[in-house]
């Protein structure tokens, strides 16, 4: 089956600074794939380069089969974008905002599945209201209602949910999964990393342009050790035995590294048996987090 | 195609909500340019034989009006889209650059067609005109405001702030229009600064212009027209380029 993105041997250079060097990147149809990575990656000019707002100075890319730039109006057919910045144009109404973006594409008569984005995304309450008026939150919904009005098959969003508020993020986060389930493939970029282990199945991790991890979310996740057992002890130091466990142990505080809950037992028997008093207990969780850091401070230099 | 149609939709809209400001506005000032030049000027600039002064200074701010709020209506909308980021939403869509073309110069072709008709409507309230040659008026109309668009549509590429443009239209078009005989006849000055107005393309849109109300002109108005003609191919084909190439559009 076509892929739904294809990056191949990308490269684009901003005066002095090289943005990206080199991506190659696929995204299969029907994904749920997240690009991750600090500030100045590349990971916005990578998808302005897809969505032809930017052009590579070498290498190609494809939405769907169609190359971005001899056959620009297929894949930005195929191409749903919603920015990072909330933009808008000051002299429409949301319904205008989405009429107008409708036509854009070729679409005349579209009215029936923009109330239906509009109610999705509970918009419909302000449908008539000029944008200028809306909250922060609205005028977010109102951009990812542009990004669905030709109902793209490929649907990128660029860090939707920053400085968003919990509810709205839930909601949105529901919304893409429900896109995601009908069919879409689905990009997202993003900071919060709590966000793209909840929803991404795969994760391309980028620094100072170039691919520095790319890796199905669980894989990405199992490549640290799984289960951290934070005890601070009183009564006695820690076993012996145990120390080799030892993550990092400072005064009486110990990180101990576990492969799997059942040994949750076997440590605190031990510990038992060493004549220590547990007065703290904490499981740590993995998280994506950890790999990040990890992963982006191993690619330093 | 529906996207070049919407774009022009949007175009139209985006003055049309605020006609106060891009419509009745300029009407207003070349009125008063109108009252107080030809209050001032007559009996003492020569112009052409029986013609009144301040008949013959209407044709002239008629076009000014057509020429300068052309350039402004593509100008403005670029900038502004650009500065404020809202650019996207027309380069996201499968848009050619033809489209993207056609879309803001005709755009800015109704607006300053429908600014110069303002101005000619309330200006015949108080001076008479005669319409010796009106297909030549609507030539020229058409084309004059043809190209001002599309200068407007390059300026608006090209600069990066709202001052870039301001500049363009400061120190390129006002000058320009100001001294292409709107409010004199080129034949009142000097031998040498005769010359240099022939170098000056908006000359001969004014001139053919005026020649399609008094069926008098300084220059033959069929080689005004392939002079205006002759710029617009120019300027479009350098439009089209640059909008093809996405300069300062598609980094």
């Amino acid at each position: 089956m076509t892929p739904a993105i294809e990056i191949q041997q990308v490269h684009k250079r901003f005066g002095a600074v090289q943005a990206l060097c080199g991506i190659d990147l696929e995204v299969a149809q029907g994904e749920f794939f997240g690009l991750l990575g600090p500030n100045g990656a590349g990971k916005t000019t990578l998808i302005n380069i897809l969505a032809g707002l930017a052009r590579a100075d070498s290498g190609s890319v494809r939405v769907l089969g169609h190359d971005v730039v001899t056959a620009y109006r297929e894949s930005r057919r195929a191409l749903g974008v919603v920015p990072q910045e909330l933009v808008f144009d000051p002299f429409f109404s949301v319904r205008e905002t989405l009429r107008l973006q409708s036509g854009y594409f070729g679409l005349k008569r579209n009215d029936a599945w923009i109330d239906e984005v509009m109610h999705h995304l509970d918009l419909t309450g302000k449908a008539d209201a000029n944008m200028r008026s809306l909250s922060g939150g609205m005028k977010r919904r109102v951009l990812v209602a542009q990004a669905l009005v030709h109902k793209p098959p490929v649907i990128v969003l660029d860090e939707p949910t920053a400085g968003v508020d919990v509810e709205l993020r839930q909601g949105l986060w529901g919304f893409v999964r429900g896109l995601n389930r009908d069919g879409h493939t689905i990009v997202l970029t993003t900071h919060y990393l709590e966000e793209a282990e909840a929803l991404c199945a795969r994760i391309a991790m980028l620094k100072q342009g170039r691919i520095v991890a790319l890796d199905t979310t669980s894989n990405l996740m199992n490549r640290r050790d799984s289960l951290y057992l934070r005890l601070r002890l009183s009564g006695a130091a820690l076993p012996a035995a145990l120390a080799a466990r030892s993550r990092d142990s400072r005064d009486a505080t110990h990180t101990l590294r576990l492969r799997s809950y059942t040994e949750v037992e076997g440590v605190l028997a031990q510990v038992r048996e060493a004549g220590a008093q547990i007065e703290e207990l904490e499981l740590l969780q993995p998280d994506l987090e950890d790999v990040f850091v990890q992963i982006m401070h191993d690619a330093k230099g | 195609m529906s996207g070049f149609g919407t774009l022009f939709y949007k175009e139209l809209l985006r003055f049309w909500k605020v006609a106060f400001q891009t419509v009745a506005a300029p009407v207003l000032t070349t009125l008063l340019y109108l009252l107080i030049f030809s209050h001032v000027m007559q009996g003492r600039a020569p112009v052409y034989g029986e013609v009144p002064y301040a008949a013959f200074l209407v044709p002239g701010l008629v076009m000014m009006a057509v020429l300068q709020n052309a350039f402004a209506n593509s100008s403005s909308s670029l900038i502004q889209s650009k500065v404020t980021g809202n650019i996207i939403f027309v380069l996201l869509p499968p848009l050619s650059h033809w489209d993207f073309f056609a879309a803001y110069v005709l755009a800015s072709v109704v607006r300053g067609i429908v600014v110069g008709a303002g101005v000619l409507v309330v200006s015949l309230g108080f001076v008479g005109l005669s319409f010796e040659h009106p297909l030549w008026i609507i030539a020229f109309a058409l084309c004059g405001s043809a190209i001002l668009g599309t200068l407007g549509l390059v300026a608006g590429i090209w600069a990066e702030k709202f001052d870039q443009v301001a500049a363009f239209q400061s120190f390129l078009i006002m000058p320009l229009t100001f001294l292409s005989g709107v409010f004199y006849s080129i034949h009142s000055l000097p031998e040498f600064w005769q010359d240099l107005s022939r170098f000056n393309p908006f000359f001969y849109m004014i001139d053919g212009f005026r020649y399609g109300f008094f069926g008098v002109s300084d220059i033959n108005p069929a080689y005004s027209l392939a002079v205006a003609l002759a710029n617009l191919l120019v300027f479009t084909a350098v439009t089209l380029a640059l909008l093809k190439r996405g300069y300062k559009l598609r980094h």
